[in-house]
């Protein structure tokens, strides 16, 4: 698992990637009342806002952490959104990318490396 | 955060686990580990504690009640001379314009008057106050004094143990308490639509006290945010943002906090700041009004956001002043001003939300119906 510093992760499976925000942002957003997913299909590019993810006290925007179009979006998150809360790393992903530029991963952190980012 | 002023219950916010932030020049919990969601919900099933001790409570005193009321009425448009002894009420200040300058709450206490004044308005209201009526009514801010409310179903059964002179208090009685050996004034009301109480406390005995509280059956602190989502609910108003100095009692919806005696045709009609104004809108009706505005959908709709009349194309009616989630409607809820014409209650309307029209409904407040202790 790769790990930015707008606090998202990526998990690769089947040559896709899957996407979502960390325990740790989910703490920090609080109780989330409201999310808002892409269009599949959507092609975008790294800091596109491609979600909405509203908590009780206000509105965030996920970014795309890298280049690529969106093939799968989590729905279960749209009729459940405390399900960020619940199990940020798991079952609320937010959606899944194929990517165009693999070079773009290399930035990211690994778990120890996003576990000193944050502190 | 280190110029920000702390309550006397910094200390235990911080021991409790909460999320300081600042607020009207004080660092104040949001939220303790609980969490706003689960924080709101404990307050409408149990009971909830809320430190509100940066909000300014303030003595007035002069020569006799009759003298204090006669001149508090000279800046609200209430009837303050008929308040009975250990009664309360809900008030504002207003301005020439026939705007809002604060809002409060005041009770009589013996032949004085106490009131309680929103933190972000404090300084103002208390120089306002001192222009206005000193020397004959002296304005006393009491900076001795803590200020926490408890509210919730089970807030009357806890008070009631501790002092059982509170158990035949009505909704906004004001009586001298002393709970667990603590003198208090109590005021059974609140600002989240439960039952509850406001209880100021010397400000030495504040921490005790709410240790002894929160000791209780069913009492767990509860930080700003619940607070917020618990009002909003409840439909009241959030000085600053659903009333200001720009909009008039009459367009706030407020009119029932004028009594009669205060409006056209009333032994003591007028004679606040802009009377003339208000007293035509009570008459006449306001060209917008604040209503409760209900999304259809699961997408908040915050402060700012503005309101239409179509779909697409249409006019812009009005914007939403308060919004977000409601944890016990289990939808969002917000509140804001709609031109008198798209103001009746089940009007179809449409809020702009990331540049998308999302529909709503003007609905009844509260949009959660108020627990209160008849």
């Amino acid at each position: 698992m790769k790990f930015t510093e707008e606090h998202e992760w990526l998990r690769e499976e089947d040559g896709e990637m899957v996407v979502g925000i960390t325990i740790h942002a989910a703490e920090q957003l609080g109780d989330v009342v409201f999310v808002e997913l892409p269009e599949e299909g959507t092609v975008v590019s790294k800091d596109d806002e491609v979600v909405v993810i509203e908590s009780v006290k206000a509105a965030s925007d996920i970014l795309a952490p890298v280049d690529g179009e969106i093939t799968e979006v989590n729905s279960a998150l749209a009729e459940n959104p405390s399900l960020v809360n619940e199990d940020p790393q798991g079952d609320a992903w937010f959606f899944k990318m194929k990517i165009s530029d693999p070079s773009q991963l290399d930035e990211f952190m690994d778990e120890a490396g996003y576990q000193k980012f944050i502190g | 955060m280190d110029d920000l002023k702390h309550t006397a219950l910094f200390d235990l916010h911080v021991e409790l686990g909460a999320r300081m932030v600042p607020f009207a020049g004080y660092a104040m919990p949001v939220q303790y580990p609980l969490g706003v969601m689960k924080e709101h919900q404990h307050t409408r099933d149990a009971a909830g504690l809320f430190d509100v001790s940066h909000m300014g409570q303030v003595i007035l005193s002069g020569p006799s009640w009759d003298v204090v009321a006669r001149a508090f009425e000279t800046l609200v448009p209430m009837d303050v001379l008929g308040l009975e002894d250990g009664r309360q009420r809900y008030g504002f200040f207003t301005n020439d314009a026939g705007g809002i300058e604060d809002d409060l709450m005041f009770a009589r206490r013996g032949e004085d008057l106490f009131v309680v004044v929103n933190a972000a308005c404090k300084e103002a209201d208390i120089a306002r106050m001192k222009a206005a009526l000193e020397p004959e009514v002296t304005v006393t801010p009491l900076t001795d004094r803590a200020l926490i409310a408890l509210q919730g179903p089970a807030a009357a059964a806890v008070i009631a143990a501790l002092d059982s002179r509170a158990d035949d208090m009505g909704f906004m009685d004001l009586r001298d308490l002393e709970l667990d050996r603590v003198p208090v004034w109590a005021s059974r009301s609140g600002y989240t639509g439960e039952d509850g109480f406001e209880i100021s406390v010397p400000e030495a005995r504040a921490e005790g006290l709410t240790r002894t509280l929160l000791a209780q059956d069913g009492v767990e602190a509860i930080g700003l945010g619940a607070r917020d989502s618990l009002r909003l609910e409840a439909g009241l108003c959030l000085y600053g943002h659903d009333i200001d100095t720009g909009t008039t009692p009459v367009e706030g919806a407020l009119n029932w906090a004028i009594q009669k005696v205060r409006r056209a045709g009333g032994d003591r009609a007028g004679g606040f700041p802009g009377a003339a104004i208000v007293l035509d809108q009570i008459t006449e009706g306001a060209a917008r009004k604040r209503v409760g505005l209900l999304p259809e959908g699961r997408a908040p709709m915050r402060e700012g956001t503005e309101v239409f009349d179509a779909a697409e194309g249409g006019t812009r009616v009005g914007q939403v002043t308060s919004g977000g989630f409601g944890p016990t409607v289990g939808t969002p809820v917000a509140m804001g001003y709609v031109d008198a014409g798209s103001a009746g209650i089940g009007t179809s309307l449409w809020g702009e939300v990331r540049g998308k029209r999302l529909p709503l409904t003007v609905a009844k407040l509260p949009f959660v119906a108020a627990n209160f202790k008849r």
